[in-house]
Parts: structure tokens; sequence; C-alpha cells
């Protein structure tokens, strides 16, 4: 009986795949039943793949990748006040995190203080709030800034909190030159997806390239930007059209920052990106090798880049926020961990590892700290960082690879052919077409096209998660409190006159980085200073 | 789905700075698919936007979406303005990261069903016609 069992449920196992008409990626690329050598019969090695290291860089981009380096441990936090988060940065970098990564909440990214009546419930909520230089040193106090690098999450008003954590690391007695990190910087992609932009396109690109400038000879160290298809995929693009709008995107800040006067060769080894690790292991393995080709080719055949580290493509990854399921939690520590190793075999730079609890709040300590051990598992104990590019040569990735490529660059074309990602925004083309692959994403859901273990197959009443952060009202109120209190007590003359340069330096098409500086030293506000943007801008409405 | 003799009519709105707005646009369409008359005004709607909105459109129902946190904060101020307005018959929902400890309080502050991560567009069409039917009863 039980063999028969068996028999019958591998016919019927047998029969449902030849009943599946086809097998697809995200990107619609169809899968074949097996690959073998006729995949890869004409594959050049040297022109596809290469030595890691080199040119086209699909292997990685070091030549020793993993064994000279792990990928840098960044849990993404920030919740409450600068005094909760130093507390949960501090932690963090006990248990062995590697590299801070800050995220501000809603007021702070949109350019209002958390006094502002448009910041009303927003204080603390999605990350933590920055009104001043006062915040930002309670922040990072205790944290020596030469020896960390930190990534901020930060887009239209990026230059006014790099303008802050400069000032800190001044405080701390540091020369600017040293410090390490990454600003977000990626204000293109807030229009297509994140929508935390502020002004039109065209201003906001200038305040991009003051920053490319300003750092290029004060803080040479520093990833001035962080091109982003994270945010595009979460809203619902494929793996190809993720690496073909965050490129298009890619190649209009390479041109604004070559109009502004930059050399590419300049700037270029200061770009670096942000894409996302989803469940489908084996596309985004190959979609971040086939990333790593693209942009060699972009920098190297389009606009002529000649040094080497202007050709590599340095990455953050995220796992997928959006395949977090409030049903059954515990089965999202096995997503993140298998988006997570896709990220490791993919080669990524740092890594943020979500945590199983973020379907309905932001991440409790307990839950950060698994997320952290999942990547010190994968980096000590799986044995993937021994050697680079463990799957290169895979028949299946190798044809993988190249159909995303080919994919992307189509997309990638076609924008072009609209007339570049800015135009294409403005008349909403990847937004549309995001939508519409969301859409059709959530439709094969609902219809059990595609499965989601816990919520439309296999469906189980778990209890709830018992213990979820959440924000204590009493920190918010401080920080409104304190804000208050510091508008009384600082230089207020001085504010208004910093204020004012910065109007003129706008006005006259100066750099504004040097005056932003200068109004944060003064405790002017992020509010006052994004207004002083808002009034000579204008704001942007959604397009 | 229940018989309606009418065209319902939803207004789709973000509340707040936040701008995950994948959830919003999907349920839009879904509610369009359905038969409904859907009004979406985009990210970054305040309170007062939403009450004005959906009294110049009299519509029947409000969805809120959101997903920043700020939910306990913005929806009683929403609340405030449709009573104002003598708009209490309009039925508001809503979707997105509520914890579940949030849902009894916003329920009796008059919130009449909550859709958590992976509720599917037909759940939630049906539910607001259901409540439609019911209140039109």
């Amino acid at each position: 009986m039980p063999l028969a069992g068996m028999h019958n449920r591998n016919r019927d196992d047998l029969n449902r795949s030849q009943d599946k008409k086809s097998y697809e990626t995200s990107s619609g690329i169809e899968i074949e039943r097996v690959y073998g050598p006729d995949k890869t019969e004409k594959f050049d090695y040297e022109s596809k793949l290469g030595i890691p290291g080199e040119y086209p860089y699909t292997r990685g981009v070091q030549s020793d990748m993993y064994r000279g380096r792990l990928w840098t441990m960044r849990q993404y936090s920030g919740f409450a006040s600068p005094e909760e988060s130093n507390q949960r940065y501090r932690y963090l970098l006990e248990q062995g995190q590697t590299g801070l990564s800050v995220a501000f909440d809603l007021p702070t990214q949109t350019g209002y203080d958390s006094d502002h009546p448009l910041a009303l419930g927003e204080v603390g909520r999605a990350g933590v709030p920055i009104s001043s230089l006062a915040d930002m040193e309670i922040l990072f106090d205790g944290i020596p800034l030469d020896k960390v690098s930190t990534s901020m999450t930060i887009n239209s008003t990026a230059s006014i909190l790099l303008a802050l954590y400069l000032s800190v690391a001044k405080k701390q007695g540091l020369d600017i030159s040293v410090l390490k990190g990454t600003i977000q910087n990626d204000i293109l992609k807030e229009y297509i997806a994140r929508g935390t932009y502020i002004y039109p396109p065209e201003p906001s690109m200038r305040l991009v390239t003051d920053i490319f400038k300003y750092c290029k000879v004060n803080v040479p160290l520093w990833n001035t930007i962080s091109i982003s298809g994270y945010h595009m995929r979460e809203a619902g693009a494929t793996a190809a059209q993720e690496l073909a709008f965050t490129f298009s995107n890619a190649i209009a800040y390479v041109k604004a920052a070559l109009e502004s006067g930059l050399n590419v060769d300049d700037f270029a080894s200061r770009l670096s990106f942000f894409f996302v690790a989803q469940s489908d292991v084996m596309e985004e393995i190959a979609k971040f090798r086939a990333a790593r080709r693209m942009w060699a080719k972009i920098m190297k055949k389009r606009f002529g880049a000649k040094k080497s580290k202007s050709l590599k493509l340095r990455f953050h990854t995220q796992t997928a926020g959006v395949t977090l399921t409030a049903q059954q939690p515990e089965n999202n520590v096995v997503r993140t961990t298998l988006q997570a190793l896709a990220a490791v075999l993919g080669g990524t730079q740092s890594l943020h590892v979500n945590s199983k609890d973020e379907a309905l709040a932001l991440p409790t300590e307990e839950a950060a700290q698994l997320s952290l051990r999942t990547q010190q598992i994968l980096a000590h104990e799986s044995g993937i960082p021994d050697t680079v590019d463990p799957l290169g040569g895979s028949f299946y990735i190798e044809s993988l690879t190249d159909q995303l490529e080919l994919a992307a660059f189509d997309y990638v074309d076609q924008i072009d052919e609209i007339g570049g990602a800015v135009e294409a925004l403005r008349q909403g083309f990847q937004m549309k077409e995001i939508h519409e692959s969301a859409f059709r994403m959530q439709a094969d859901i609902e219809s059990q096209d595609k499965t989601v273990v816990g919520v439309n197959k296999y469906i189980s009443n778990t209890p709830p998660i018992e213990k979820l952060q959440s924000i204590d009202s009493s920190q918010v109120n401080m920080q409104v409190e304190r804000l208050k209190e510091m508008r009384i007590n600082r230089d207020n003359p001085a504010v208004s006159s910093a204020l004012e340069r910065l109007r003129g330096v706008v006005c006259r098409g100066e750099n504004t980085m040097p005056a932003i500086l200068e109004c944060v030293e003064v405790y002017a506000t992020v509010g006052e200073i994004s207004q002083v943007f808002r009034d000579l801008f204008g704001e942007q409405k959604e397009m | 789905m229940l018989d309606v003799n009418r065209i319902i009519r939803v207004l789709v709105a973000k509340p707040g700075l936040d701008g995950h707005d994948r959830g919003a646009k999907i349920i839009a369409r879904a509610l369009r698919d359905a038969g409904m008359e859907v009004i979406y005004t985009g990210i970054r709607q305040t309170p007062s936007m939403i009450v004005e909105v959906a009294l110049q459109e009299d519509v029947d129902v409000i969805g809120l979406s959101i997903l920043s946190g700020a939910h306990m904060d913005l929806f009683p101020k929403i609340f405030e303005g449709l009573l104002e307005n003598n708009m209490e018959d309009v039925i508001v929902v809503a979707g997105g990261i509520i914890p579940d400890q949030d849902k009894p309080i916003l329920e009796g502050m008059g919130v009449r069903a909550v859709f958590g991560p992976g509720s599917s567009m037909s759940e939630i069409g049906d539910a607001i016609t259901k409540l439609v039917c019911e209140r039109d009863d």
C-alpha cells in the first residue's frame, strides 16, 4: 500500500508538472527543463566572465572577494528618538555588526522638523527623527566616526544630513577626509517608487551633483550616491526592470555630473548601488552578476571611463520586505535566509537581512539580532565565502545572466528613446511598467498561480507575534520639546544670516554644500534649510 | 459579490508622509475592475484633504492605506473632519501595516474593517460591497 501510494503521488506530480504550461522567472524569462553545454557552447569566457576583479567583473569586483574581506553586515535601523536609536546602534556594534545604517523618519526625509504640523504621528515611526545638529550629536554619541562606516537612507534632504554628519565628525575632532559611508541621495527613484521627493527633478539633480563635487575634494572616501533598484522592485518591478530602471537612473546621474563639469573618472568610483535580494534565488544570483557586467559596459563604452575603479559595480543588498508575511511569521526567517544566500552568492559588498516581525512593525532588538546572526552563519559556517563566484560556469546561471542582461538593456534602450530617465518618469513610464508588474503578481497570488506559503496555501492558525516593537510616545514628546528649547537657546541672528547666505548661494548657482554646512553648524534645522529650497525651487506634485 | 443597484463610489487615500503606494494603486485598480467608481488622490494627503475630497466626490467609502505607523494619530483627525461635515454615514476601511493591538482601538473610532498584509483584492472588494449594502438596507 505505501509503495502504491507513493507511485500514484509520483505520477500525480508528473502530470501536474506537465499541466503547468511554462516555467518563468519573475522577469518572464522562460526556464528550460534542463540546461546543458549547448547553452554555453559559443561561450567566450574572457568576454563574458573574465578573471574576478577584472573587466567585465561578472564574477566579482575583487580578485579574492570574501577571502580579502567579508561583506559589511549593516542592519538598517532607527526609531523613536536619537537616544533610543543610539542605544540600538551601540547594541548592534557590540553584537559584531560592522557598519551602521541609519533609517530616518518621514518628516526628516521630507524636510519637516519634528514639531511641524505635517509631522503629526510620523515622528520616530519609520526611523529616527533628526531636526538639527543637537539630535545628530545624540545619535552618534560615543560612536567614533573614524572607526565605523555609516550608510544613511536619505534623498531629498541628503545634503543636509550629510552636512550634519560631517559636523558631528568635526566635533569629535576628526578630519572629515577620513570618513567612510554612503548617502542614498538617489532622488530619481523617489519619483518612480519611494515617494520622499520634495522639489522638481532639475533642482534636485543640482543638489545631487553639488554633493558629488563637494565630496570629491573634501570627503573623498564617501559614496556620494547609492543608486537604488530596491524600492522600485519592492513597488512591483521584475528583476529585469529593477536592473534597467536603476541603470537608466545611473546614466542620468552620470550625464548630470558630466554636464556640471566633472570628469567621469573623478566621480565614478564613488557611485554605489543598492539592490534587493528577492526569493527567486537563481534569478537573483544571475541578476547581481548581470548587473556588474552591465555597469562595466555602460561606464566603459558609453562614458569612456578609463580607471578600473570607475567600472566596478559595488552594491548593498537588502532582503525583500514585500515577501515578509504577517501569517506564520517564523517562515520569514527561512525566506530571508534564502534571499541573503542569493546576495552572498551574487557577490554583494554589504547586506541587510530583514527581520521576521517586519510585516507588522519595526524589528525588536531580538529580531534584529537574529537577522545579524543569519549573516554571521552565512559568513562563518556556510563555506560560501571561501571561493569567488561559486556558481560561475553553471549552465543555468550563465544562461540566466545573459538573458537578464539582454532584457534589461532592452528596457534601457526604450528609456533612451523616450529621452532618458528623467523624461521617462515625467511621462510616468517606469511607474506604469512597475504597476503592471505589481498587479500581475497580485493576480497570480490570488489565482494561486504563485504560491505564498502560509498565505494562499498551507494556511494554519499560528499565534501572532506577541512582542512587537512599539514606539514610546514619551520619546517623541521629548524630541519635540528638545527642538522647541533648542530654537530658543541657539544664536538666532546667526541662524538667520546663515539661511540668508544659503539663499544667495542657491540663487547664484554656487555649490550649496559649504553654505548648508554653515547653516547646520549654527543649529539651523532640517526644516528651515529645506524651506529655503522649497521657496526657491518649488515643490513637486505627484507625477 | 453581492448585488448592488448603483455604482459604489470609493476614495482610496494615503494619509501622512508615507510614499508606499503599491497596495493603494493595486486596490484602486481592483475596485475599479469590480465595477466601483474609484478616486485615488495619490500620496501625502492630510486628514483635511481626505475629508474635503470625500465630501466633494460624495463617496460611499474611504479606503485608507498607510504603512508608516502614523494611523493612530491621523485617523482620529479624519473622523473629526467627517463628524464636522455630517458625514458619519461614510464607511471608512483601512489597510497597510497596522498591528493587531491597534485594530480594536481603530474599530472603536469607527473603522469598519482593517485589511492587513496578505489580504486579497477580492476579499477587500467583497467586504466593501457588503458594508455598503448593509448600510443602504
